[in-house]
């Protein structure tokens, strides 16, 4: 009854599921399930404006998703794919730096990465808006220096979208690069500088390649959360730079035309999924599972 | 942490080095901005309802932080809901995460892939889903039709929770050596008493940062909660939401300075408790 394997687990048939039932009864009822009623809802018809819908194999949802809503689907997924870019220029030297430089101040500087996200995602995107404002101090010096129009403004635009997504998801880019850079053996840099003799080389092929797992984690990390957002654009953006997630927000709970906002909601998640698959496919995932 | 002694003192370029600790420093301080602009507008005088524009230095608002009402009863329903659904989440995530630590069995494997499924989800599609999930009244497997409000928000919070949870728990139990309970058992120690003398200890870090982690997912939730929280039921970030069309009281800025000091001090007392007690266990081993 004692034996246990090399990581000290027993083996053990029944016992586990009693620790594992509640737990993922939970998911099932409330994760997996309600992706079920979602494909259902997508299917569905409304008999007349303010009826419960009924189930149809309505497939017209996914073709008027797809007609209706195409741009704000490309607009998401180039927005995302942008921040998530910029993200990984920004979060790259910073996790770096902690990894590598940080010495005993690593722990705080770490600290420093999350503490901003003590306050509230609306409140930060609040700020954004402030910081950005045609009254604030950024746009003025912007206007005088004449990268800015007079009249130029930076809120209502593409970039103040794209930099408000980079911005509310760049710790999820910094801590898996940063997790990945502390694994790396130093001594494995400096063997690699007596033998490429040139610094640039060596983190080239020997930093950059051990950091890829970190890179992919935090990339998706970022990706996802930024093409399903629809709080930056709300307050950053205008309505030429909705996303697919201010279409369904306003579908689901301003229009209640819930077969529609199911069926948006379905060809989002598959898309998003058909994305990370390729990701992973390109990027090689051996070392990441 | 790991062996090095996070030094890399060859990594050569002085040039190169300097520029990468000034993208470095930017990028600190472009996290920074915001932050600093949230606790310099708590202590602005806005004319008109909205705090967008800086105009004169007050007190007046940490003098008065609870002056909005409506605010302060959505802070405090997100304080009851990250509660209730912290506590359900830890109790359901750390079981989960006992099953894989401790067990090896069939099945094992798949449940890992499920418990992370959740956490690569977009936010808009579990609201959506959950959503439609609380609208149908004819379930076959819940046969009630649910109002949205306080329970599915708790619902909607432990879902979301369970998996970080146990994925927590998991990656810091890893690594224990779990045959200091079967010592136990064989000096003599009843099966209850092993768990609360040994393995409780053992695994209460780990259990009380998937807490924290939890609290702090709930407390911040927006997206999801706006899907299932229905029209009386106001949270935090769903009245700031929905407050910020007409109005931004640089109440919202004090209350939002007060979580993030708090925060900084509960982070700051936790990490020096967990470098105290890892001394102390490195002396004792």
């Amino acid at each position: 009854m004692n034996e246990r394997d090399e990581q000290g687990r027993k083996r053990a048939r029944y016992s586990p599921w009693i620790l594992l039932g509640p737990g993922m009864l939970f998911l099932f009822l409330f994760f997996f399930f309600p992706l079920y009623t979602l494909g259902r809802m997508s299917l569905s018809y409304r008999p007349s404006r303010f009826a419960n819908p009924k189930f149809g194999w309505e497939w017209d949802n996914f073709s008027h998703a797809f007609s209706q809503y195409g741009s704000q689907f490309t607009r998401s997924f180039v927005y995302a794919a942008l921040a998530t870019l910029l993200a990984l220029i920004i979060a790259y030297p910073l996790a770096y730096v902690i990894a590598f430089r940080g010495g005993r101040f690593r722990n705080i500087l770490l600290g420093l990465v999350v503490v901003p996200f003590f306050t509230n995602f609306l409140i930060r995107t609040l700020a954004w808006k402030t910081i950005l404002g045609d009254q604030g101090t950024v746009v003025g010096f912007l206007r005088d220096v004449g990268i800015l129009g007079p009249t130029g403004t930076l809120l209502r635009t593409p970039l103040a979208v794209i930099g408000g997504l980079t911005y509310n998801f760049l710790p999820f880019m910094v801590l898996p690069i940063y997790v990945a850079l502390e694994k790396i053996d130093p001594r494995l840099i400096d063997a690699a500088r007596d033998l490429y003799s040139n610094t640039w080389r060596a983190f080239r092929k020997v930093i950059v390649p051990l950091s890829m797992p970190g890179v992919f984690a935090g990339s998706l990390l970022v990706f996802i959360p930024a093409a399903g957002d629809f709080v930056n654009a709300y307050y950053l953006g205008n309505a030429q730079t909705s996303m697919i997630g201010n279409v369904v927000q306003d579908q689901f709970l301003v229009q209640t035309n819930y077969p529609v906002a199911a069926a948006l909601s379905f060809v989002f998640m598959a898309i998003v999924m058909v994305i990370v698959v390729i990701y992973a496919w390109i990027l090689g995932t051996e070392d990441i599972a | 942490m790991s062996a090095s002694s996070g030094t890399v003192t060859s990594t050569g370029g002085r040039i190169g080095r300097r520029l990468v600790d000034l993208a470095a420093g930017l990028g600190l301080v472009y996290l920074f901005l915001p932050i600093f602009v949230i606790v310099a507008f708590s202590f602005n005088k806005p004319i008109g309802r909205f705090n967008a524009v800086w105009q004169e230095f007050t007190l007046d608002n940490w003098l008065d932080p609870f002056k909005d009402k409506a605010l302060v009863d959505a802070l405090k329903l997100s304080l009851e809901v990250a509660a209730i659904a912290t506590v359900i989440a830890t109790v359901l995530g750390t079981f989960v995460a006992l099953a894989l630590v401790r067990y090896r069995f069939r099945g094992g494997q798949a449940v890992n892939f499920l418990l992370v499924l959740p956490l690569t989800a977009p936010e808009i599609v579990l609201g959506a889903s959950l959503l439609t999930l609380f609208l149908e009244p004819h379930l076959v497997l819940i046969n009630h039709n649910f109002a949205l409000g306080f329970t599915t928000i708790v619902l909607a919070h432990i879902m979301f929770c369970v998996s970080y949870v146990a994925l927590t728990v998991k990656a810091r139990l890893r690594g224990f050596d779990w045959t200091l309970e079967d010592a136990a058992m064989d000096l003599g120690a009843p099966p209850t008493r092993t768990f609360m003398r040994i393995t409780l200890p053992l695994i209460t870090p780990g259990i009380l940062a998937a807490a924290l982690l939890s609290f702090a997912l709930s407390i911040d939730d927006f997206i999801i909660t706006y899907f299932v929280s229905g029209p009386s039921t106001t949270t935090f970030p769903i009245r700031i939401f929905g407050q910020s069309r007409t109005a931004t009281p640089p109440q919202i800025n004090v209350l939002a300075s007060m979580i993030l000091f708090g925060s900084i001090i509960v982070l700051a007392v936790g990490t020096l408790f967990g470098q105290r007690r890892e001394r102390r266990l490195n002396q004792a081993t």
